[in-house]
């Protein structure tokens, strides 16, 4: 799987009185097999427009976007999104919205149940199938979204801030599970997130954006998932000195960002 | 001498503080939630009260009887009624009749009114087309139009049944095309991003986060329905509970007008507790996502 961003823009055209929005500018980005990117910036700098153009919500002023060299044009079930929240349907329980995307590609009962619940289990929600899902505590719901997104064998999974409004001890548990099961399934991630470290710790590679007009303005290569797959623990990585360094690099440029925002 | 003032809380809480200020909750409870509490006992001894003051006043003879007949006479006029009939009919006809018409005209509305204010919500040409004589005869009472009914359509069940329809339909038709809005974007995103036609986003997301508006919209239409009930039977009825209420008001027998009202309250009432009961089996999720 190759998902090209060839200098793509967008712009949102004037309104009421406002000049042009240049949202995102000449954005090249490449995403290739079982990468995990993670794009980080100030708000307003184009991230959650960035995954909106890959997801086909909206299509670019200018510039070319390719999945495996077929144009993107459109959402399709290639291309799975996990949301912050508010993406679960309250009236079907668990096993049901995890097979919700198998039910819209018409694939019949039995066989979305058999599907749904190996990745039910894969998230490790074994034995709450028929619970409803408003019942659950934000972190499950989280990984229903999860399970619902990996069911239909997407190329690339899109997770716009996943983890955001998870309390801190239950989101960097996600953290791990979601790297456990991005390893287990090989799928590529185009992960959104505001969390600096949770950035560094997840991706593969690392791309910082800037805003007006929005744009990528750094690229790292990171190597801390892959310790953490190889068997490190955790926060033993988040606490090593190549982490803090390159975190306080990052974070250095995002808070230049802001402070040229606000002036 | 005003900087030694004891802290608030150590003060004497007179009436006035005791009104104007929140008080600590008991365990369970939220602070400062508006109206919270259970109101069944106060309601209770609301009703028996109101019961006990209309008792008094007759009883006492305070007021004549042409005004406010006792609750016994009322119950004797129920029995009456009951057994002998009003005006020739029997009583379960005129209650079957009234019924039948609110009823029918209810479920004509959200036959027509559901999928007109669905298509409504989903479309802006639907809503273009059809927002202007809905919201211009919404506000107008039918008392006002129901001349034309009878005019255009005669003084037979059509004009009844039609007049009652129009009170139902414009509270249905908005509720439903307001329904639409509840879907959250990222339930419609998910669905689109799995490849769903327009149509299974519809039928799979929108409409059933659509529901629990669409049942509200639907308790209050049906409660319209009844108010315009005695209206619809105002002019050639010659059974139902309105033609009950309005003939007998006619021949100043009031124990029959205060008997129809407390008819049409508890059918009308009774309807609203099965509407709540689906409510709570069809949409328990309703807020909580």
């Amino acid at each position: 799987m190759r998902l090209n961003i060839d200098e793509v823009s967008v712009v949102y055209p004037a309104s009421d009185g406002r000049p042009p929005v240049s949202a995102l500018s000449k954005i090249d980005l490449e995403i290739g097999d079982k990468e995990f990117i993670v794009a980080l910036g100030a708000s307003g700098c184009g991230k959650s427009t960035l995954l909106n153009l890959i997801a086909g919500f909206l299509s670019p002023t200018s510039g070319q976007l390719t999945l495996d060299d077929m144009p993107v044009c459109g959402p399709g079930a290639d291309r799975a999104v996990v949301f912050q929240k508010h993406a679960l349907l309250p009236w079907l329980n668990v096993l049901d919205n995890v097979a919700f995307g198998l039910r819209i590609q018409g694939v019949g009962a039995a066989a979305r149940n058999e599907t749904a619940n190996r990745f039910v289990k894969l998230l490790g929600l074994d034995g709450f199938q028929k619970s409803p899902v408003y019942k659950l505590s934000g972190g499950m719901q989280q990984r229903v979204g999860i399970a619902r997104a990996l069911t239909c064998n997407p190329k690339i999974l899109l997770m716009d801030e996943p983890l955001g409004a998870l309390d801190a001890l239950t989101r960097e548990k996600a953290q791990e599970l979601i790297l456990n099961i991005w390893n287990d399934t090989a799928k590529s991630v185009f992960f959104i997130t505001h969390s600096v470290e949770e950035a560094l710790f997840m991706g593969t590679k690392l791309i910082v954006m800037s805003p007006r007009p929005g744009r990528i303005t750094h690229r790292f290569d990171l190597p801390f998932s892959r310790q953490v797959l190889a068997g490190a623990a955790a926060r033993a990585v988040k606490a090593s000195s190549d982490f803090i360094r390159l975190r306080e690099q990052v974070l250095e440029i995002i808070f230049a960002d802001e402070e040229a925002v606000a002036t | 001498m005003n900087e030694h003032r004891p802290p608030r809380a150590a003060q004497a809480p007179g009436i006035t503080g005791r009104l104007s200020r929140a008080r600590p909750t008991k365990p369970g409870e939220i602070y400062g939630v508006p109206g919270q509490g259970n109101t069944l006992w106060l309601s209770a001894l609301s009703i028996a009260f109101f019961f006990f003051v209309w008792w008094l006043v007759t009883e006492m003879g305070w007021v004549k009887p042409l005004f406010v007949p006792s609750p016994v006479s009322i119950v004797k006029k129920f029995l009456e009624i009951w057994n002998g009939g009003f005006t020739g009919t029997p009583f379960v006809d005129h209650v079957v009749i009234s019924t039948a018409r609110v009823f029918g005209a209810f479920l004509l509305a959200c036959a027509i009114g559901l999928p007109l204010g669905l298509a409504m919500g989903m479309s802006p040409v639907v809503r273009g087309i059809f927002d202007p004589p809905i919201e211009f005869y919404r506000p107008i009472p039918p008392l006002a139009y129901l001349p034309l009914m009878i005019i255009w359509f005669g003084i037979g069940e059509t004009s009844k049944v039609l007049l009652i329809f129009l009170s139902v339909f414009a509270p249905v038709v908005l509720g439903a095309r307001s329904g639409v809005r509840s879907a959250a974007i990222e339930q419609i995103h998910a669905a689109y991003s799995f490849g769903a036609t327009r149509w299974q986003v519809m039928r799979h997301v929108i409409l059933p986060s659509a529901l629990p508006e669409i049942l509200t919209a639907m308790r209050i239409g049906i409660g319209f329905g009844w108010t315009t009930l005695v209206a619809a039977e105002m002019v050639a009825a010659t059974k139902g509970l309105g033609y009950m209420v309005l003939s007998a008001s006619q021949f100043l027998q009031t124990p029959v007008v205060i008997l129809g009202i407390f008819i049409i309250a508890i059918i009308a009432f009774a309807f609203d507790l099965l509407m709540r009961f689906l409510e709570r089996r069809l949409v328990p999720w309703k807020g909580r996502m």
